[in-house]
Order: structure tokens, then C-alpha cells, then sequence
């Protein structure tokens, strides 16, 4: 029995087809034609699997677009999905940490990987992978070379969360000379710090689970780490981690 | 079966007409008192031949006009309250004859500074904590001040006899909304939220006492005679949460309506919020001196500006209990700092319960009502 997932993000678009052992996975730019990139995204994974559309026993779609999508029969909410997600990811997983592209959610789960509570930042783009990708554009980096900051740059702390004002505070920094990698690591330092800041709030012990694009970064997961004293795991997968657990519950 | 869709159509239109009520009152020539906050001891208004009204303070269009005066993080329900005022565009506001405000938090206080340029304001002096003696000798003082305040303003005597009429009336206006509200404490649910909020907006804006209770005793006894006979108009299952923190009103019906959707799948069963349970659940005690009774239930409110305000978690489980609440919304607007300070102890709090909580921190506008929606989805699948 085939199932898929689709996590329609809002930077990208991330489907999973399960056959009960693996998984094919592929993502795409959300772009701004939400349903014709669905269908692009789900025709890569259906076309390497030799499969139709009719093969697939279910479709459960998440991401903050999931009710635009077509094929999908059901939608659930990316809290629970990316929560199923990271339990398969990495066993025993009980403490999730999502960066998305438009939010960061924390999410508690108990010994059977059910959702027990959950944290969402509000109404902000702080912290989120956007602020990662307005503040590259602005010291000229492209995402991999936030990967890529030599590991004896020093940090330069950038004390303001808010996307517009930390871009002044950039601006203000460049000009005062400061070394262009000391501010992405100091960057990156900030959302890890908010972040970790958001995982205390509902989870106090044990290893964390980062998914979602920026776990791809593995400097920010050493940074979070560093701030919570904890270790924090990530997957190859992580980015899927949605579209996987909505593929895993169409199967349910 | 009794047809309720009607009597809550009228309720509706009634809420429609209260300017034209509030400009009929004016006429009249009867003190009208502008309000904003549940601490305003409304007896005293209404003992001194006055009535009380609540202001507008829950639209989001008069916010950019008041963000010239005050500043933009200011929390939405001060700076819509301000708004409203120097936009006169609230009917209440402008056909009141003075407004009645307390110290509640900063920002309110402060505002009032500015609103006493626009219309005479009384603020009187809200202490800061329910406990020890000062706080109640100091709250009780206050409120006759405001006694003789309202005495020689409007050139009468608040005798006990009125005070003791007033006190009984808002008294049996509280029990009939308590009436209402426990509606939705029934093993399935007879209320949406939306119509809770009906409810108490229909008492806000019909001044005429006893022709509302008249109305609401009377839809209550036909909802339980509809649910006795097996009417259930709601869906059994649906998830049932309390919603707790800042006032609710109109901008903040986003909020009911995301919990609500067909979507979600969720009902709100009651409000711990203010102009709800917080301040209908607590009666003024008719068998004491009339002002150390109003003294008393007024210093009581559980509201997040006193410190400590250890009653409302214990009215939170009150009510999760009483109304079989399956889970918790503890709704925060942007800036209230007293409010999402105390996020943290509700949660923890219920979490010793084992009652799941989830806060969320919105304004007026509605732009994010589709992440609220993913939020409330999400908690909802938890339970």
C-alpha cells in the first residue's frame, strides 16, 4: 500500500511517498501558484515510483496551504504532522523543534510519540528561516555559506530579534567594519538562542529534534545545543519531517 | 421544540440599536457613564440615577489615529478605546456624559491622561494586590469617593435604600447571565461561543434591565426544555475549550470563529474572561454594609493586573470542571504584559491538572487568523 504526504510550506513545497518501509521524498520552491507546484511536487515522487495517482491508498496534505490542495483527502494541522515526522526520524524523540520558513514550533510528545503540547511563535517573523534568508540577502550569502562559517569565527551578538530591526543593526555593524561571517554566526547564534528559549518553556530535559529547512544547517543545531546544555539531533530528512508524518498518517 | 433562531436574531438587532438607545437615553436627560473596565462599580452608577455603559474599545480601524497620540506597541484594546475617542466614532462615547476609569494597568492609566482632554474622566485609584488590610481600606475609600463624586456631579443622594435596590437588580442581572452562561456546562453542548458572546453583548447594549432578563431567562428556559426533549443542536463530540486572559469583543470573534470552524470542530464553552464569568460569577453580598459589600466583590475580581492573582487559576479549574472543558485558550493581546507574564503560571498550573493549555498573543487585525487556525487545529487533534 502506497501513501503520500505533502507539506505545503511557506517557502517550500515537501512530499513524501511511503510504501510501508521507505520512503521517496522531493521538494520544491512554493513559488506563488500553490496548486500547480502540489501537483509538480507529487508527479516527481509518482513518476520515480512508476506509480499514478491512483495507486496512492491516501494523501494527508499539511503546511500552512494544506487546504488548497487538490489531490489531498484530508488535511491535518503541521503540529501533528511534523510530530509523527520526527518520532519515525529519530526514536524516541520527545521534544521537537521545527524551524519553518514563516514560524518555529516546539513540540512535546509523550512515550508513544503523541503531541502533549506544543509552543508556536506568534505573529513574527523573527527567528524563523525567512529572517535566515532576508538577512543572507542582505550580507550577500547564500544559504550554504551560513553552513560554512570557519568554526574559530567569533560571534558577534546581535541583540535585536525583529527582522526590520536587526537588519539596521547589520547595516550598523558592517559599517563599523565587524567581519561579515562574525555577523552571520552571530546571526544564527540569535535564532538559536531564541529558539532554545522557546524549548524551556515546555520541555526541560532531554534530547531535541530539530526539523524543518534550517536543521540542514548543522552550526545552528551546535548553537542550540550550546544554549540549552542539551543535545540536540537532527536527520537527513529533517526538512521532510511534515510531509513524512502526513504520509505515515494517511497509512494509519 | 422552541424555534431559538429568532429570539437570537432579536438579540441581534437589539445590539444594533443600542446607540439608538443610548441617543434616546441622552434625550432624556438620565447621566449616562462611559466605562471600560469590569472593576467600575456599576451599582454606584445606577444608584445615582445614572446609567452605565461600556465604551468601544475592540475595532481595529480607529488604532492609526490613536497611534499618533500613543505608541504603536501599545496593547490594541487601549489604543482602539483612545481611537474611538478622538475619531468620535464611538456612539456610547459621544452621547456619555463623563467616563469612569481605574487604575488597571499603565497603559490605561496613562491614557486616561490624554482622554480627559476629549471628555471629563474620574479615575479612581485600584490597588494593586486583593491582600492585606491597606488594599481594602484604600479600595473602600476610593469607592466613596466616588460616591460623593457622583453625588455632587449630578445633584442627588445615593441613599442606602438606592444603593441596596441597585445592588439587588445588578445582582439578579449577574445570576439570570450565570443562568445563561451554565447552558453550556450540559454534557453536550446547547451554546457556541459566538452566541455566549451574544449574550453578553446583548446585556451590554439593552438598558432596559427587565425586559433583558425577561429575554435571556426566557431563551435559557427554552434551550433546556429543547435539550430535555433530546434536541442537540450541537455536535456532542465536539472538543470543548475554556477560554481564559484579555477581554473578548468583536475583533477577537476571529478567535471563536477559528476554534468553531467546521475545520476545527471545536466549541467554546465558556469565558473566564471580563464582561463574562469573571465578572458575572461573583454577586455583591446583599446582607453586609452596602459599600464594604461592593468593596469586596470589586477588590476580588481575579484579573492578571493584581499581584498575586493566585484566584484565577483556581476560577480556571473552577470552570474547566463546571463546564466539562477539554482543553484551555488563554487568549493574550499584543502588549498586555499582566496577562502574558502569567501565561507561564496558568500553564504550569493546569499542567499539574493534567488540563491541556495553549496561549496564544494576537492584536485587532485580521491577518493572522490562519495561523490561529493551524494553532487551534493542532491543539484540538491533541486532545
Amino acid at each position: 500500500m502506497y501513501t503520500a504526504g505533502i507539506d505545503i510550506g511557506s517557502s517550500n513545497i515537501k512530499a513524501a511517498i511511503w510504501n510501508g518501509s521507505s520512503f521517496e521524498v522531493w521538494s520544491q520552491p512554493t513559488g506563488w501558484d500553490i496548486s500547480e507546484t502540489s501537483e509538480a511536487v507529487i508527479q516527481v515522487l509518482l513518476d520515480r515510483s512508476s506509480l499514478k495517482m491512483e495507486d496512492l491508498h491516501q494523501v494527508v496534505a499539511t503546511g500552512y496551504g494544506r487546504k488548497m490542495c487538490r489531490f489531498a483527502g484530508r488535511s491535518v494541522t503541521e503540529i501533528t504532522c511534523h510530530a509523527a515526522g520526527a518520532f519515525h526520524l529519530v526514536k524516541d524523540a520527545e521534544t521537537v523543534l521545527d524551524i519553518g520558513g514563516q514560524d518555529v514550533k516546539v513540540i512535546r510528545l509523550d512515550i508513544e510519540g503523541k503531541v502533549t503540547d506544543f509552543l508556536m511563535n506568534d505573529k513574527c517573523a523573527a527567528g524563523t528561516g525567512r529572517f535566515i534568508s532576508n538577512m543572507a540577502v542582505l550580507l550577500g550569502y547564500s544559504l550554504k555559506d551560513f553552513s560554512d562559517i570557519p568554526a574559530e569565527t567569533e560571534i558577534s551578538k546581535i541583540s535585536s530579534m525583529c527582522t526590520v530591526f536587526a537588519e539596521s543593526e547589520v547595516i550598523s555593524l558592517l559599517s563599523g567594519g565587524v567581519a561579515k561571517e562574525s555577523i552571520a554566526l552571530g546571526l544564527l547564534d540569535s535564532i538559536a538562542s531564541r529558539a532554545a528559549g522557546m524549548v524551556i518553556r515546555i520541555s526541560d530535559r532531554g534530547p531535541v529534534v530539530l526539523t524543518g529547512g534550517p536543521a540542514l544547517n548543522k552550526r545552528l543545531a551546535t548553537l542550540i545545543s550550546k544554549h540549552l546544555g542539551r543535545p540536540v539531533l537532527t536527520s537527513e530528512l529533517a526538512q521532510f519531517s511534515g510531509a513524512i508524518g502526513a504520509a505515515l498518517i494517511a497509512a494509519e | 421544540m422552541h424555534d431559538i433562531g429568532p429570539i437570537f436574531e432579536m438579540m441581534r438587532n437589539e445590539v444594533a440599536m443600542g446607540p439608538i438607545h443610548i441617543k434616546e437615553i441622552s434625550e432624556k436627560g438620565i447621566p449616562i457613564i462611559g466605562t471600560y473596565c469590569t472593576y467600575t462599580p456599576w451599582e454606584l452608577i445606577n444608584a445615582a440615577g445614572g446609567i452605565p455603559v461600556s465604551l468601544c474599545s475592540t475595532s481595529e480601524k480607529p488604532i492609526g489615529e490613536a497611534e499618533k497620540h500613543l505608541p504603536r506597541n501599545l496593547c490594541p484594546l487601549i489604543k482602539s478605546s483612545y481611537g474611538h475617542a478622538l475619531t468620535d466614532t464611538c456612539p456610547y462615547f459621544h452621547f456619555c456624559d463623563m467616563v469612569l476609569g481605574e487604575t488597571t494597568c499603565d497603559g490605561k492609566k496613562k491614557m486616561y491622561e490624554y482622554l480627559r482632554e476629549i471628555k471629563e474622566t474620574y479615575v479612581m485609584q485600584l490597588p494593586q494586590t486583593v491582600n492585606g488590610l491597606n488594599s481594602m481600606k484604600m479600595w473602600k475609600d476610593e469607592i466613596l469617593l466616588l460616591k460623593d463624586f457622583l453625588e455632587s456631579k449630578f445633584n442627588v443622594e445615593i441613599t442606602g435604600e438606592k444603593l441596596s435596590a441597585s445592588i439587588k437588580q445588578r445582582n439578579e442581572i449577574h445570576s439570570t447571565m450565570m443562568g445563561f452562561y451554565s447552558l453550556a456546562s450540559l454534557p453536550s453542548p446547547v451554546l457556541t461561543g459566538k452566541e455566549i458572546m451574544l449574550g453578553s453583548d446583548y446585556l451590554k447594549f439593552s438598558f432596559d434591565y427587565e425586559r433583558t432578563m425577561e429575554v435571556i431567562r426566557d431563551l435559557t428556559l427554552k434551550l433546556k426544555e429543547n435539550y430535555a426533549s433530546g434536541e442537540r443542536r450541537i455536535d456532542p463530540s465536539a472538543k470543548r475549550i475554556l477560554i481564559t486572559g484579555c477581554p473578548m469583543g468583536k475583533s477577537l470573534e476571529k478567535i471563536v470563529d477559528a476554534i468553531e470552524s467546521k475545520e476545527n470542530g471545536g466549541v467554546v464553552v465558556g469565558f473566564e474572561n471580563c464582561g463574562n464569568l469573571k465578572c458575572s460569577s461573583s454577586l455583591v453580598d446583599e446582607y453586609s454594609d452596602p459599600i464594604d459589600a461592593i468593596a469586596d466583590k470589586y477588590l476580588n475580581i481575579p484579573c492578571s493586573v493584581m499581584s498575586p492573582n493566585s484566584k484565577r487559576l483556581e476560577l480556571i479549574k473552577k470552570y474547566v470542571k463546571e463546564y466539562r472543558a477539554d482543553g484551555v485558550i488563554d487568549v493574550i493581546l499584543q502588549a498586555c504584559h499582566t496577562y502574558a507574564v502569567e501565561t507561564r503560571s496558568v500553564r504550569e498550573f493546569l499542567n499539574r491538572s493534567g488540563i491541556p493549555y495553549m496561549a496564544v498573543e494576537t492584536d485587532y487585525s485580521q491577518g493572522d487568523t490562519g495561523q490561529l487556525a493551524t494553532r487551534f487545529g493542532a491543539f484540538i487533534e491533541m486532545l
